[in-house]
């Protein structure tokens, strides 16, 4: 806090949910990590269980909309989600408050709020997998443990195989212009942008440190006139909308997904 | 005749099996239905077909002038249906017919004593603040029958209501839909295998066999059809009396 070359100094409460010893991960890091899991477990029986009990059947037989059972689901469990992160993220920045009386700047709080949006959205992406798992796989146990597998390959594997295959594939760094290693590089980023958690991992890192000014390569040209200074709120969103929409999109095509394959179907116990 | 329930030429293929072949049959408002057959020959596809929760390869089911297969949420609105019995167990039957007053629409100051009500009616006050886990099998089809009339329907359908309840449990929930239909007025079409339990209650039966009709009407008309009317008489005529000698 006191280091006043770092341009992000004077937000006390981003620091807050960002900075730690080392001993163990951000905040942000940690919701990257378990927010995934939380959505699978909280989603991964929705529909198939309540099949196997034979209570669809009888839920179905009542004048509701299919519809409206997919979204109750989908929405009840959101809400729960939102209660969790906006008490948790309150609970740090009320501590902090409350240790420290810091004013808070009205930029931190936007920040804040938008991060949480972020990471209930990266829940909901997850809820809706695991939700359009249990609509399409019989057994609880197997859409739980399809959808970890989901989330274990895009956490773990996803970025071994691009390292794998763009060692292989690329040519030689060595006989590259500058020009080329960075459209490379921005190649390289956007397959690992496919993964949610990358996606999430890009828009909460600008979100929560507001020097973060480009989350591809930056040219020497591009950084010669620039002062180490914090961006507005409003630039910083810019830069994420893309992964916030990228986020919005793939829910949006889970949920649909679930919703083609249950609509029709045939229900019986 | 005032059919409340209509079905018309339904059918219902899975791949090659016809579940249901082109069944037709009018179930009048006030009568007590029994659709008596072997498992699988299709009373439940029917029942399904009925409720619109699944969709016939061919023909139609209406249910009080409504297509049960366009306007689905329509017939469930008047529809009663109680399948195996089964409940959410972690919570009380008393709140088990709360949440299903409630998806019915019910308004929410009425909810509450329609479901006292009707725990009363079908006899099972006493346990009320009961989690369903720890019911009786027939404790839990009677819960299924104050579950299905909390949304006053105009027709009740009841699949297999009888299986594993004992002789007297059976008898006394026979009794229960037998009076529901006359006081209430209500229209009840049952499924069943076992012939002695639907005509203990039935007015009119139907004999469902791989799919097909076989045979409807009364209990006693359907005997006459089915049956010789005067019971199997068997005669022997001996050409020549033994002699006392052979015997």
């Amino acid at each position: 806090m006191g280091n006043t070359s770092d341009p992000d100094h004077i937000f006390l409460y981003l620091k807050l949910l960002t900075a730690t010893e080392n001993s163990m991960p951000p905040f942000h890091v940690f919701v990257s990590f378990l927010g995934p899991l939380l959505g699978i477990s909280l989603g991964f029986d929705a529909v198939n269980s309540e099949k196997n009990n034979g209570t669809l059947i009888r839920l179905m037989a009542q004048p509701v909309y299919r519809d409206n059972l997919l979204l109750s689901k989908f929405v009840s469990t959101l809400i729960l989600v939102s209660v969790l992160f906006i008490s948790l993220v309150l609970l740090m920045t009320g501590g902090g408050l409350l240790i420290t009386g810091v004013r808070m700047e009205p930029q931190e709080l936007l920040r804040i709020m938008a991060f949480v949006g972020i990471s209930i959205l990266y829940v909901g992406f997850w809820l809706s997998l695991s939700i359009l798992l249990s609509i399409g796989l019989r057994q609880a146990a197997t859409s739980a443990l399809t959808a970890i597998g989901i989330w274990l390959f895009f956490t773990v594997f996803y970025q071994i195989l691009i390292n794998l295959v763009v060692r292989a594939v690329l040519p030689d760094p060595d006989f590259l212009s500058a020009e080329q290693i960075a459209a490379y590089n921005e190649l390289i980023l956007t397959l690992l942008r496919v993964s949610p958690s990358q996606l999430y991992t890009d828009a909460t890192t600008t979100l929560l440190m507001p020097s973060v000014r480009s989350l591809g390569p930056v040219t020497m040209e591009q950084m010669a006139g620039a002062i180490p200074a914090p961006l507005p709120f409003k630039e910083s969103l810019m830069i994420v909308w893309p992964q916030v929409s990228g986020l919005v999109a793939s829910t949006v095509v889970c949920f649909a997904l679930g919703y083609y394959i249950f609509m029709r179907r045939e229900i019986r116990s | 005749m005032d059919p409340i329930i209509q079905l018309k030429g339904l059918t219902k293929c899975y791949g090659a099996l016809k579940a249901v072949d082109d069944l037709s049959l009018d179930i009048a408002k006030g009568e007590v239905f029994g659709l008596l057959g072997p498992n699988g020959a299709g009373k439940t596809t029917t029942i399904l077909m009925m409720l619109g929760l699944s969709e016939p390869t061919a023909g139609s089911a209406w249910v009080s002038g409504i297509n049960a297969t366009s306007r689905p949420i329509e017939v469930k609105r008047k529809v009663g249906y109680m399948p195996d019995s089964v409940f959410y167990d972690s919570m009380t039957a008393f709140e088990n017919l709360l949440y299903l007053g409630r998806l019915n629409g019910l308004p929410e100051p009425e909810v509450r004593s329609r479901a006292a009500e009707m725990m009363e009616v079908v006899g099972l006050s006493a346990h009320m603040h009961q989690k369903t886990a720890t019911y009786s099998r027939g404790m839990k089809q009677r819960l299924g029958v104050a579950d299905v009339l909390i949304k006053k329907p105009e027709v009740i359908i009841l699949d297999e209501p009888t299986l594993g309840i004992d002789p007297s449990g059976v008898k006394e929930f026979l009794h229960l839909i037998k009076e529901l239909s006359v006081g209430q007025g209500l229209t009840v079409l049952l499924s069943s295998h076992h012939l002695h339990h639907v005509q203990q209650v039935c007015d009119r039966v139907g004999i469902f066999v791989k799919g097909k009709l076989l045979a409807e009407g009364s209990i006693n008309a359907l005997s006459g059809n089915l049956f010789n009317k005067d019971g199997y008489t068997t005669a022997i005529t001996l050409g020549n009396a033994p002699t006392a000698a052979a015997l």
